[in-house]
């Protein structure tokens, strides 16, 4: 669900950050709502670590501003911010055991101490580590450290939560009971997520928006339906699931790649359109006119998924992605076709790239 | 085989070094018991008349006391400077920061003659008269070198993220030092303190410039040497001895502990240590 509905509880606008010569965010800009699980999704080096750096204040920002509910954020000190951090490799205290790693931002706040016993209880409860309170972080697991830190964090009730990669140390199967974990804790708590992350997979599961970040900039900001269903560019088409992209030209309201030909709003010019591979059927599922565009593919290769075969297709000059139910038997050549509605126009910055 | 012929004569001659290395401080440990006073082979008559003599010898004990509060206060003066600088050394960034690393580690390197004598003009120029105060301060100074570098290592090995999520839970700087940093430099610090009272105890040349009316231990024996040698002062060189050898143990089987990585042995161990010490 899109939140936006809510006002903004976090702020930031047209933020440059700077090392050396390095540009690592241009200007960039991007509000977080009330109780929104955001997800700044993007590859390594893309910024997104550095952009939770920035809001947690462990760096300063080279130009733009950062506000939280009303108040400039980014001239205080990482210790006036009412954000909490769980650090990608947790970053838990070797010294200190369970209790006193959550306790740790109470006792420094000087909170007094019934409180402090009854608030780390409550979130080691929160997080079921109640067994693990006297055990020192090298002697419990990594998935139990992950909830150490989660614990260590939303203590403090802070406003915001960021979450740099916290997953990305724990085995597959650990990683998607604690994506399941986590979303539930964030409605419970009932506040605001920052998750970075740099898998698709994750960020879709997660999110109720995804910010897709590219090269120190925002490629889209969307709900993982959206983004899936309408990507803007050809890059978060094929960054967030797998796509066909087709490379031709809009002319005359009609849209053009190499023989095939459907009506297009766009305007004139060279277009790329993004056709995800569920979306292209064969075409004894599909009765025949309707306005579908039909294709002659030969079938290169299949790849068994279980459900669903993902078949690979040469059709006329380009390969295209499919993917067909697996009780489908495939013949070596098969007429394929797809709606006009599901090529989805997008932005190529490097038009003429390459396809997958 | 070429080894097989090589190796007598390698072991043969690595135990000539090691009697050359460790043969004088064995006799000298013998003779500390010889009843027959410091000549004379083979020693006879074993007795511990020498330490007898020692332990009633007023003189030693009080050059042994002003030793130790000069050691001491070496300890805290460069640890005092030396901690800081050790965390600059990693954090700051300033011009010359490469000028100073190698700078304060020059007086590990300079020869004691050179440190003692520019320190005794300096206390000359600045009117200090000469007492245990200005060997103290020769030692605090030309030990800071040692307290940056133990001290460094440890800085190297801690990670940066632990103080960042302190900061990030709401602790300011000063508290981040106190209740992350410093715990996790405690066992440098110590073997630091160590290394430091140690080579403050038998330090010598930047003595022998600034020392005052009061003797200690190591200028006190060098006094009594032109006197004569007596057993009893190998009665004291073999206690120094025990003394030095059981501390550099001790600073070695910290330090080996803390490379090992351990992160229970770090914080777990130097509790039951720390009586030792």
């Amino acid at each position: 669900m899109p939140a936006t509905d809510t006002s903004a509880l976090l702020s930031i606008r047209s933020v440059t950050k700077r090392f050396g010569r390095t540009t690592v965010l241009r200007g960039l800009s991007l509000d977080v709502a009330e109780r929104e699980f955001l997800t700044v999704l993007g590859e390594s080096g893309s910024g997104k670590t550095t952009l939770l750096r920035l809001i947690a204040g462990f760096e300063p920002l080279d130009s733009g501003e950062i506000w939280m509910a009303g108040e400039r954020l980014d001239t205080l000190p990482p210790y006036r911010r009412n954000v909490n951090t769980v650090f990608q490799q947790y970053a838990l205290f070797p010294h200190l055991d369970c209790f006193e790693n959550v306790a740790y931002g109470l006792r420094v706040r000087g909170v007094p101490k019934t409180e402090i016993e009854a608030r780390v209880q409550d979130a080691l409860a929160m997080v079921k580590m109640t067994s693990w309170t006297r055990s020192l972080p090298a002697k419990i697991s990594g998935g139990q450290q992950q909830r150490v830190a989660l614990a260590r964090a939303l203590v403090n009730r802070p406003r915001l939560l960021l979450l740099d990669e916290p997953l990305s140390a724990l085995d597959a199967n650990l990683r998607r009971q604690m994506q399941t974990e986590l979303k539930s804790l964030q409605r419970e708590v009932g506040i605001s997520f920052v998750f970075v992350t740099h898998d698709q997979e994750e960020a879709m599961a997660i999110s109720d928006r995804i910010a897709l970040m590219r090269a120190g900039t925002l490629e889209q900001v969307a709900s993982p339906e959206e983004i899936y269903a309408r990507p803007k560019t050809a890059y978060a088409a094929s960054f967030i699931g797998q796509t066909n992209l087709l490379h031709g030209q809009v002319q005359g309201g009609r849209a053009v790649v190499g023989s095939w030909e459907w009506p297009c709003s766009q305007p004139d010019g060279p277009a790329t359109f993004s056709l995800r591979p569920e979306n292209l059927l064969l075409a004894s599922q599909e009765q025949p006119g309707n306005g579908v565009v039909r294709l002659h593919a030969r079938v290169h290769d299949q790849v068994f998924q279980g459900a669903a075969r993902i078949v690979r297709l040469q059709c006329e000059e380009v390969t295209l992605t499919a993917r067909v139910p697996a009780s489908e038997e495939l013949r070596e050549n098969e007429i394929f076709v797809f709606s006009p509605d599901d090529a989805v126009p997008v932005k190529d910055h490097h038009a003429g790239g390459q396809q997958e | 085989m070429n080894g097989s012929t090589r190796a007598p004569w390698l072991r043969s001659y690595a135990l000539l070094v090691f009697l050359f290395l460790y043969l004088p401080i064995a006799i000298l440990i013998l003779y500390s018991f010889n009843g027959g006073g410091i000549g004379g082979f083979p020693p006879k008559n074993l007795t511990l008349d020498w330490y007898r003599m020692l332990w009633d010898d007023r003189a030693i004990w009080d050059s042994v006391l002003n030793s130790v509060i000069v050691a001491a206060f070496a300890v805290v003066l460069s640890l005092l400077f030396g901690v800081p600088a050790a965390l600059a050394l990693d954090r700051a960034s300033f011009p010359g920061k490469g000028l100073f690393r190698r700078l304060v580690l020059l007086p590990l390197i300079l020869p004691g003659i050179i440190t003692g004598l520019s320190l005794l003009m300096l206390f000359v120029a600045a009117g200090l008269r000469l007492s245990l105060l200005t060997i103290a301060l020769g030692h605090g100074t030309a030990l800071i070198a040692v307290a940056v570098t133990e001290v460094y290592a440890g800085v190297l090995k801690m990670d940066r993220g632990l103080e960042e999520a302190s900061l990030d839970l709401g602790a300011s700087y000063w508290q981040t030092f106190r209740r992350v940093t410093l715990p996790h430099l405690r066992l440098s610090i110590i073997g630091a303190a160590l290394l430091i009272f140690t080579l403050s105890m038998d330090e010598i040349a930047v003595s022998f410039f600034l020392v005052g009316r009061e003797n200690t231990l190591p200028l006190e024996i060098w006094s009594r040497l032109r006197r004569g040698m007596t057993p009893e002062i190998n009665a004291i060189s073999t206690l120094i001895f025990v003394f030095s050898l059981s501390s550099i143990v001790l600073w070695y089987r910290i330090r080996t502990r803390e490379e090992g990585g351990l992160v229970e042995a770090q914080v777990l161990e130097p509790q039951s240590h720390g009586g030792n010490i």
